[in-house]
């Protein structure tokens, strides 16, 4: 239990009678008394799954006594698509747009891993501007998740305006991946071996602007929460997890590293050149709601120091490897050249084999470690492929952060974890 | 120390429990036996040179050669020495799919466990509460990850419709959940009958 003693000064400070700043002790430490129990019948309530605090298709049974959480039990699988099973049946490549609608809220870095796994297989070396762009992608989606994470918890919690300054940055982030691949979610980017397509002219410019205005919103959402007191009361000491706990129960990305545990894929497991760029990891303390907050707030300034530095990095060059047996030749190339268009042919009917053996890969998603998992068998359809899905695992954990909060708290709790159905349910 | 000395490790403690070790894309895959697969998975976590305290993932591999056992894989990670290991078991299918679960060992392995028996039926001796996760508690195809199962499923489209639609809303509770709730007591005796009948809990 957290053990916060701090007093915060309100941003808009009230005056008591004597004319002095009224400063409000938050984070009182809940304990669960055993004693506490009101010796009556324990009540059910069930939340969701259509409810709009619980992120989706998400439903909770909760046990209470009184308004005091006795149990909590989730149920998933309302949104439970097959995804893994009807990638079996699919070349490598047309599993991209698979991984588009598995965690719909941060689509484009979700491709990349896929394509990261899918080369790691086939032993392939993308070229520098691929991976830079490839970089601008994981970071561009981990701001959009995260703004969507910050505006809905907001809402959760009882917050409505930061939501509406959110959503329109989301929208500006929307455009600019619109621009680039012609969707705005469903958005298959990359391509074993390469990209879709290469970013139209003037998006830099227009990345750079967006890099430039947008941590200013991040200033006013800061402004709004970081001390408020309702959002500090709310968030502070609930859902406590230790950093023991959080490696026990395989919590990854903002959920493990609040609890004060320094693991990031980038850092420590670094892929598409991530060692080669500056920018910090933040780690919490408390292991609390609050501290989750802090942690993903810190990762969208983070975010824009490596879009700085990817598009100093992002010179002209050629974008996909070049070998015609994974990607496509250029479509005038396959109209006159009688070579282009066997490769054509053969990748579009047979797909690309992949070598038999087996690949684990891990990104840092914006919701924690997204690994995907190939076996192949020398075909070009992978014998199996898991997905390793962050918020289901961090999910899993719900019930334990739980236990003993009041009833309001478990909705901040859920919001805390940072779910997205579609690829908890897959 | 990487993965492949891990490996050794575990070739020199366990000997011929350790059936095979190869490395696949630069990940290191060491096969056990899966009678010693708690003991060693274990040892793997608690030993000072080991310490993989990090569990990454449980999944199971069904090849598409129906000769093939069934994997289980145990994706491992030591955060301190930021090393991987993969530590698979072969289950021959002609035999209960069953292994030792894994979650006094690590709590996250919870759900993944429950995942893979959903999808693959592998029974995790000694978890706390294997049920169905994706699938409903009543879906009576089986286990839909296998490769002798259909993609569009076992049943038709129309039973599986008429299945949807015959579901009593009281089934979406479990019977642990109605105990909470004392409201088993209150039923009326068709609607105890039904739910005892098996309008869930059996599956497979």
């Amino acid at each position: 239990m957290s053990t916060r003693t701090v007093e915060y000064r309100l941003t808009t400070p009230g005056l008591d009678a004597k004319g002095n700043v009224v400063q409000v002790p938050l984070g009182v430490p809940r304990t669960l008394d055993p004693d506490d129990d009101l010796h009556d019948e324990h009540m059910l309530i069930n939340i969701g799954p259509q409810h709009p605090a619980t992120h989706g298709v998400l439903r909770l049974v909760v046990e209470l006594d009184g308004e005091r959480v006795v149990k909590v039990i989730p149920h998933v699988g309302y949104l439970h698509s097959g995804f893994e099973k009807l990638g079996e049946y699919r070349h490598y490549n047309q599993i991209i747009p698979l991984t588009d609608r598995t965690d719909y809220l941060s689509p484009l870095s979700n491709n990349v891993c896929l394509a990261l796994a899918a080369e790691r297989l086939m032993g392939l070396e993308i070229t520098e501007r691929c991976r830079v762009l490839r970089v601008i992608a994981c970071e561009l989606s981990r701001i959009i998740s995260h703004l969507v994470w910050i505006g809905t918890t907001g809402i959760d919690i009882g917050a409505f305006t930061p939501f509406l300054w959110t959503f329109q940055q989301r929208e500006r982030v929307y455009n600019l991946v619109e621009a680039w691949t012609g969707a705005r979610m469903t958005t298959s980017i990359t391509r074993v071996g390469g990209m879709m397509a290469d970013i139209p002219e003037g998006w830099e410019d227009s990345l750079r602007e967006f890099c430039r205005t947008f941590p200013k919103v991040l200033v006013e959402v800061d402004t709004m929460f970081t001390r408020n007191a309702i959002w500090c009361g709310r968030n502070q000491g609930v859902g406590t997890i230790s950093a023991e706990e959080a490696i026990n129960y395989s919590l990854s990305g903002p959920m493990l590293r609040a609890s004060g545990v320094a693991f990031d894929v980038r850092k420590d497991k670094p892929y598409l050149g991530y060692e080669r760029y500056d920018f910090d990891v933040p780690v919490g303390q408390h292991g609390d709601c609050y501290d989750r907050y802090l942690c993903r707030m810190e990762e969208m300034y983070q975010s824009v120091r490596i879009l700085e530095q990817a598009l100093a990095e992002l010179k002209p060059g050629p974008l996909n490897v070049d070998d015609h047996r994974v990607i496509l030749p250029p479509k005038s190339r396959t109209m006159t050249d009688m070579e282009a268009m066997i490769h054509h042919f053969k990748q579009v009917m047979d797909g690309v084999p992949a070598p038999v053996g087996e690949a684990y890969v891990s990104i840092e998603n914006p919701k924690g470690e997204l690994g995907y998992y190939f076996v192949s068998d020398g075909t070009a359809k992978p014998v199996r492929w898991r997905i390793r899905p962050p918020s289901f695992i961090n999910l899993a954990s719900l019930p334990h952060l739980c236990e003993g909060a009041l009833l309001s708290d478990v909705i901040a709790i859920n919001a805390s974890v940072d779910i997205v159905m579609g690829e908890i349910d897959r | 120390m990487s993965g492949a000395d891990s490996a050794a490790a575990l070739k020199a403690r366990f000997g011929a429990a350790v059936t095979r070790v190869w490395e696949s894309c630069g990940d290191t895959i060491v096969h056990v036996a899966g009678v010693r697969a708690h003991e060693i998975l274990a040892w793997l976590r608690d030993d000072p040179t080991q310490r993989f305290d990090y569990l990454t993932d449980i999944t199971c591999v069904d090849y598409r050669d129906i000769e093939r056992p069934l994997e289980v894989c145990y994706q491992l990670r030591s955060l301190a020495r930021k090393s991987d290991l993969r530590v698979k078991i072969e289950l021959d299918k002609a035999q209960p799919l069953e292994v030792d679960s894994v979650y006094d060992l690590w709590k996250g392995a919870d759900w993944v466990e429950r995942e893979a028996f959903d999808m693959f039926g592998v029974a995790f001796r000694g978890h706390p509460d294997l049920r169905r996760i994706l699938m409903w508690e009543t879906f009576a195809e089986g286990y839909p990850l296998r490769k002798d199962f259909p993609l569009r499923g076992r049943f038709t489209r129309a039973e599986q419709t008429r299945q949807a639609l015959g579901v009593n809303p009281e089934a979406h509770y479990s019977f642990e959940e109605l105990g909470i709730a004392e409201t088993w007591a209150d039923l009326p005796a068709d609607v105890q009958a039904r739910l005892a009948r098996g309008e869930r809990g059996k599956v497979g």
